[in-house]
C-alpha cells in the first residue's frame, strides 16, 4: 500500500504547490498507515529532488525519459498508472492545476478509481473513504465517499500547509519504456508570463473592478500590489473590456484563487466573481455602496471612493515597510 | 468532420442553494442553463461550421439526464447545434456520465468532441478527461482557442504561468475554458422555431455502478462580520491587517 503524489515541475523546479502536495499526502499516508512516494516527470536535478524528503515522503521515484518533457496526457497516463500499480497506491495525489485537470479524469478511468476534486482539507474519514469538497463554486459543501479501492484526489492550492517531518528519501530515477506512437499531442510554440509574481501562486493579489472607473486609474492599484509583493488581478467585466489582460480576470469563469488576503477594489461583489476568490483567507472591500455584496463576503471594508483610497493606501503601506 | 459538444444542466449560477435533508439539492424555484463553458464550447463550435473553408458536417450536443433537462437542449437547438442526443439517465457521478457518452459516442463516431473544464454545480472537472480515456483517445484540458488550419487542429492550451499551442490529431476531446470566444450565442426567434423539429435521439442508459456518491451536503461556515474602517483615515486598515489579521 502507498500514498502516491504526481509532482510537477516548472523548469526544472518545484514550488509552494509542489510541498503542499507532498505535505498532504504525508498525511494522508499517516492516517492510513503506509508511506507518501512522490512520481516526478522530467529533467529535474537530485538537489531539487531532495526537498521533496523535507515534507515526509519515503521515496522518490523520479522519470527521466526526454520524450516526457512537454504534457501529453495519454502517455503521462500510462506511465502514472504503471506506477501506482507498481507502488500499490491505494491514493493518488495531484494538485488541482490545470495539469492535475488534464490527468486526473484519465488515471481514474484507467484504474477504475473514484475522484474527489478540489479537496482543501484532510479526507473526513479513510474507511469509507470520505471527503470534504466544495461544491455550486463554493455556494455549498459536500461529503463525499470515493468507493472503489484506490481514490484520486485533487488538491486545491494554497489550502494545505507545509508540514516539515524530514526524512532520508530514496531518490530512483528511472527511465520507463513508452509503447511506439503513444505521444499524440506536438507542442508548436510555448508562451510563458515572466517576471509577474503568478495570479494562482501569490499569497497577497489586489483586484479592481468597474469601479476603478478607467483602464487609466490602475497605477495605484499597481503600486500598491508592488509594494505588498502582491499579484494583480480584476472582476471580468473589467477584463473584457480590455482594461486589464485575461489572465487577470478571476471568478467562476477565470482563475479561482485562495490567497492570504484578496482586495476587492471597486468591485460589487456579484456570486460569479465571489465563487473564485471565496477560499481567500481574508477578504478586503472597498466600495463606494455600503450595501454592494462583497461586504458580505469581506472582513474588513471601507465604504469609500477607490480613487481617494487607494493613494492613501499605498503611503500607508509605504510608511510600514519603511520601518 | 463533426463535432460533438456535452452539455450539462445546472442551476443559474445566482442561485442561492438549499438542500432537503442535507443530500439532495431543493429545486424549488430554480432556474436552468446550460452550464456556462459548455454554452461557450457550443458557440465556438458552430463559429467553425459558419465557415465553410473548415468543412464541419454538423454540431450535435448530447446530454446524460432525464427527460426534465428537454429545454436545456432544446436551447442548445435554438442556439444552432443541429440534433441532440440524450442519455436518459439521472447523472450519478462524473465516471458513471462519461461511460455513458463513450458508449454512446462509440457508436456515433465524432471528430471533435467538446466539454467544458467544469460544470458549475459539482465543480469536478473530471468528466471530459474520462471520456477522452473511456475512448482511448487524446484529450487537451484547459483550451483557450481551437482553430482548424488547413486542416489540423491547432488549440492553445494554459498552462501554470503560460500557454502552449498545440497540434492534437482527431479524434480526440478539447476540454474547453474561458478564452474559446467571447459571448455564448443566443437563440434568435427563427433558431426557436426551428428548434421545436430537430432530432432528439434519446437512447437508454447501459447498467454500471458509480464510484463516488455525496452522502450530505453542508453550507458554508459563515464569516466573521464585515469590520468596517472609517474611510478619513485608510491607514487604519493597514494596521488592522498588518497586527490583527497578521497578512502583510
Ligand atoms: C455565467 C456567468 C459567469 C460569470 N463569471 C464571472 C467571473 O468569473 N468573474 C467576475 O468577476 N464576474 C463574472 N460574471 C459577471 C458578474 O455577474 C458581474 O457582472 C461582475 O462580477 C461585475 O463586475 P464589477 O463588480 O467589476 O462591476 P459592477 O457590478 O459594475 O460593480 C462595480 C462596483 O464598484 C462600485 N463603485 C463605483 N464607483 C466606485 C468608486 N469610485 N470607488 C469604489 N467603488 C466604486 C459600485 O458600487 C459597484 O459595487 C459572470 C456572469 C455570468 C452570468
Ligand atoms: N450530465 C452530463 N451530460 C453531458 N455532459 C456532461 C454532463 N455532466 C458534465 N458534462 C460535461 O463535462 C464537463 C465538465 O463537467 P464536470 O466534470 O462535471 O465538472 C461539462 O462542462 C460538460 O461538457
Amino acid at each position: 500500500m502507498s500514498v502516491l503524489t504526481f509532482v510537477e515541475n516548472w523548469d526544472g523546479k518545484f514550488k509552494k504547490l509542489t510541498f503542499e502536495l507532498v505535505s498532504y499526502a504525508s498525511k494522508v499516508a499517516e492516517m492510513m498507515n503506509t508511506t507518501a512516494i512522490a512520481l516526478s516527470i522530467g529533467n529535474v536535478q537530485p538537489e531539487e529532488l531532495e526537498k521533496l524528503g523535507k515534507y515526509g515522503v519515503k521515496k522518490i521515484i523520479h522519470i527521466a525519459n526526454e520524450e516526457l518533457l512537454a504534457l501529453d496526457n495519454q502517455a503521462y497516463t500510462s506511465v502514472i498508472t504503471e506506477l501506482a500499480v507498481k507502488e500499490g497506491a491505494t491514493v493518488l495525489l495531484l494538485a488541482n492545476n490545470n495539469t492535475g485537470k488534464a490527468l486526473a479524469p484519465r488515471l481514474s478511468v484507467r484504474l477504475k478509481a473514484g475522484v474527489g476534486s478540489g479537496v482543501s482539507q484532510l479526507p473526513l474519514s479513510i474507511d469509507p473513504f470520505m471527503v470534504y469538497k466544495k461544491v455550486y463554486s463554493g455556494r455549498a459543501f459536500a461529503h463525499l465517499t470515493i468507493k472503489s479501492p484506490v481514490r484520486i484526489l485533487t488538491l486545491a492550492q494554497n489550502s494545505f500547509e507545509l508540514i516539515e517531518t524530514p526524512n532520508d528519501a530514496a531518490i530512483e530515477t528511472i527511465t520507463v519504456q513508452l509503447e511506439n506512437g503513444l505521444i499524440k499531442t506536438v507542442v508548436k510554440d510555448v508562451q510563458k508570463q515572466t517576471g509577474k509574481i503568478l495570479l494562482t501562486d501569490a499569497e497577497i493579489v489586489v483586484s479592481g473592478g468597474r469601479g476603478m472607473k478607467s483602464p487609466d486609474n490602475w497605477g495605484p492599484l499597481v503600486e500598491l500590489a508592488d509594494l505588498l509583493g502582491a499579484a494583480t488581478a480584476c472582476s471580468r467585466p473589467v477584463s473584457d473590456e480590455g482594461w486589464r489582460p485575461h489572465e487577470e480576470h478571476t471568478g467562476q469563469t477565470g482563475k479561482i484563487i485562495a490567497p492570504n488576503l484578496y482586495f476587492a477594489i471597486g468591485i460589487s461583489g456579484a456570486t460569479q466573481h465571489i465563487a473564485g476568490v471565496s477560499a481567500s483567507k481574508f477578504i478586503v472591500a472597498v466600495n463606494t455602496d455600503k450595501d454592494a455584496p462583497v461586504f458580505e463576503a469581506a472582513q474588513y471594508g471601507i465604504v469609500g471612493d477607490a480613487a481617494k483610497i487607494l493613494p492613501q493606501l499605498v503611503e500607508a503601506v509605504r510608511e510600514i515597510k519603511s520601518k | 468532420m463533426k463535432i460533438v459538444v456535452c452539455i450539462s444542466h445546472v442551476p443559474d449560477t445566482t442561485t442561492k442553494v438549499k438542500f432537503v435533508n442535507d443530500n439532495k439539492l431543493d429545486e424549488t424555484g430554480i432556474q436552468w442553463i446550460i452550464n456556462p463553458w459548455d454554452e461557450l464550447s457550443l458557440t465556438r463550435a458552430l463559429e467553425l461550421k459558419d465557415d465553410p473553408a473548415n468543412g464541419i458536417e454538423k454540431v450535435t450536443v448530447a446530454h446524460v439526464g432525464p427527460v426534465g433537462a428537454e429545454p436545456t437542449i432544446r436551447k442548445a437547438l435554438a442556439i444552432g447545434a443541429d440534433d441532440a442526443i440524450r442519455i436518459n439517465a439521472t447523472s450519478s457521478d462524473a465516471y458513471y456520465v462519461a461511460a455513458q457518452l463513450a458508449e454512446v459516442l462509440k457508436n456515433n463516431p465524432f471528430d471533435i468532441i467538446l466539454c467544458g473544464i467544469e460544470s458549475s454545480d459539482f465543480n469536478g472537472s473530471t468528466v471530459g478527461g474520462m471520456l477522452a480515456e473511456f475512448l482511448g483517445i487524446p484529450s487537451v484540458s484547459s483550451v483557450s482557442s481551437l482553430n482548424l488550419v488547413n486542416g489540423e487542429v491547432i488549440l492553445t492550451r494554459e498552462i501554470d504561468g503560460g500557454k502552449e499551442t498545440v497540434a492534437i490529431p482527431v479524434p480526440f476531446v478539447a476540454i474547453v475554458q474561458k478564452g474559446i470566444t467571447k459571448e455564448p450565442r443566443i437563440p434568435s426567434m427563427r433558431g426557436i422555431m426551428m428548434a421545436r423539429t430537430k432530432p432528439i435521439l434519446v437512447s437508454e442508459p447501459v447498467s454500471l455502478d458509480a464510484l463516488t456518491e455525496v452522502v450530505q451536503y453542508e453550507m458554508p461556515k459563515p464569516r466573521a462580520a464585515c469590520k468596517f474602517v472609517n474611510p478619513e483615515n485608510p491607514a487604519e486598515l493597514i494596521t488592522l491587517l498588518q497586527n490583527e489579521a497578521k497578512v502583510i
